[in-house]
């Protein structure tokens, strides 16, 4: 066999999700839905990267081939919120942005989440001038701040395993809530 | 020939009374000059064979918060692309009444400039096509590159004001300050 000689062999050692805590016998399983939903959803977030500056360019060596966050089932980015569960902002939002920012958060469908990377985003960072939005979480509620000025990817990771954590754990009615409709309310995005 | 003497002795000819001061720094040439007269001198410097200043570089602004009654003083960059010469004029304004002729019929580039010059500075350029903001937020009630504003954003109260150098206890190098 020719095959067998060609010094290339494929990796074998790969990680599956453990299956959740259920009732199973010969041809079914009984388990809570929203652990099913809980894990589904997890394990193929959809970001939508929204890159301005600096951190953004760390986020492309998060999803290049060193970092690859890809392993953790986010492999598509999408460039298009009605698609996307995962909105990435990465860098300095001005002012005149902010409305911009907020059209395309309102532009996804639920659930969504946010993660704000770097100092910028979450602060304003060094910015503190009359131009620079001080912090996303004027204008759009956000789930996950990553420190750092910029975050390495390995942050950048870590922030996205913080959403997984809060995607699993999600109750499958919160967005159904009245105090998640009063979040909203309070940014005016109803 | 063409020089700094030679520009400002031509306009002090040809404008008298209008022109206030000269400045020399790095053969640079900054003249001073009256504002009502800025049109006359710019179209003069523009159509004159020997002057030929015909590129606009830059225009901006600078305020003075010390310089009573002439706080912002409008700064013109000329260029004389042939002769390699440039020439800074200069027009001091009040701020209570900060009017000046709007220099875009003569040179289009002024067109931005000027627009840029009032978002930040609050220059009013009369005659100008369409005078609004061009970089800052349209809801914007201020003009930020006055000296009356700080330079940080007013509206926080959750940032460390020793972090941001507003007061506090912080001294890293022990400086008597």
């Amino acid at each position: 066999m020719i095959y067998n000689k060609r010094p290339v062999t494929h990796n074998t050692n790969l990680k599956v999700v453990d299956m959740p805590e259920g009732y199973q016998g010969e041809g079914f399983m009984a388990m809570q839905l929203s652990k099913v939903v809980g894990l589904a959803r997890k394990n193929s977030i959809w970001p939508l990267p929204f890159a301005t500056s600096c951190c953004g360019i760390e986020f492309m060596a998060t999803m290049g081939s060193t970092y690859d966050l890809s392993r953790f089932g986010s492999e598509r980015l999408a460039f298009t919120p009605r698609q996307c569960d995962l909105l990435m902002v990465m860098g300095t939002i001005a002012k005149k942005m902010a409305p911009v920012l907020k059209q395309v958060y309102v532009q996804m469908a639920e659930p969504r989440w946010v993660v704000a990377v770097g100092a910028c985003a979450s602060s304003g960072g060094i910015f503190d001038s009359y131009s620079v939005l001080q912090g996303i979480d004027q204008v759009i509620p956000v789930d996950v701040y990553v420190p750092g000025c910029p975050p390495r990817p390995e942050a950048i990771i870590d922030g996205i395993l913080r959403i997984q954590d809060l995607v699993e754990t999600e109750s499958i009615r919160r967005r159904d809530s009245e105090e998640y409709q009063e979040l909203l309310n309070s940014y005016g995005i109803s | 020939m063409l020089n700094n003497k030679f520009v400002f002795d031509k306009l002090v000819e040809k404008f008298g009374e209008a022109i206030i001061g000269y400045e020399e720094s790095y053969g640079l040439i900054a003249i001073y000059a009256d504002k009502e007269f800025n049109l006359k001198i710019l179209q003069y410097l523009y159509d004159d064979e020997e002057m030929g200043f015909r590129f606009m570089t830059d225009l901006t602004a600078i305020h003075y918060p010390d310089h009573k009654g002439e706080e912002l003083i409008v700064t013109y960059l000329l260029y004389n692309m042939r002769k390699n010469l440039h020439l800074r004029l200069k027009f001091a304004l009040d701020i209570n009444e900060p009017n000046i002729y709007t220099a875009s019929n003569i040179h289009p580039t002024a067109n931005w400039q000027e627009r840029e010059c009032y978002d930040f500075f609050g220059v009013n350029f009369i005659g100008h096509p369409n005078l609004i903001r061009v970089l800052n937020v349209d809801e914007m009630d201020y003009f930020p590159m006055r000296k009356e504003f700080p330079l940080e954003d007013q509206t926080r109260r959750d940032k460390d004001d020793e972090m941001f150098g507003r007061g506090g206890s912080f001294n890293f190098g022990r400086f008597n300050v």
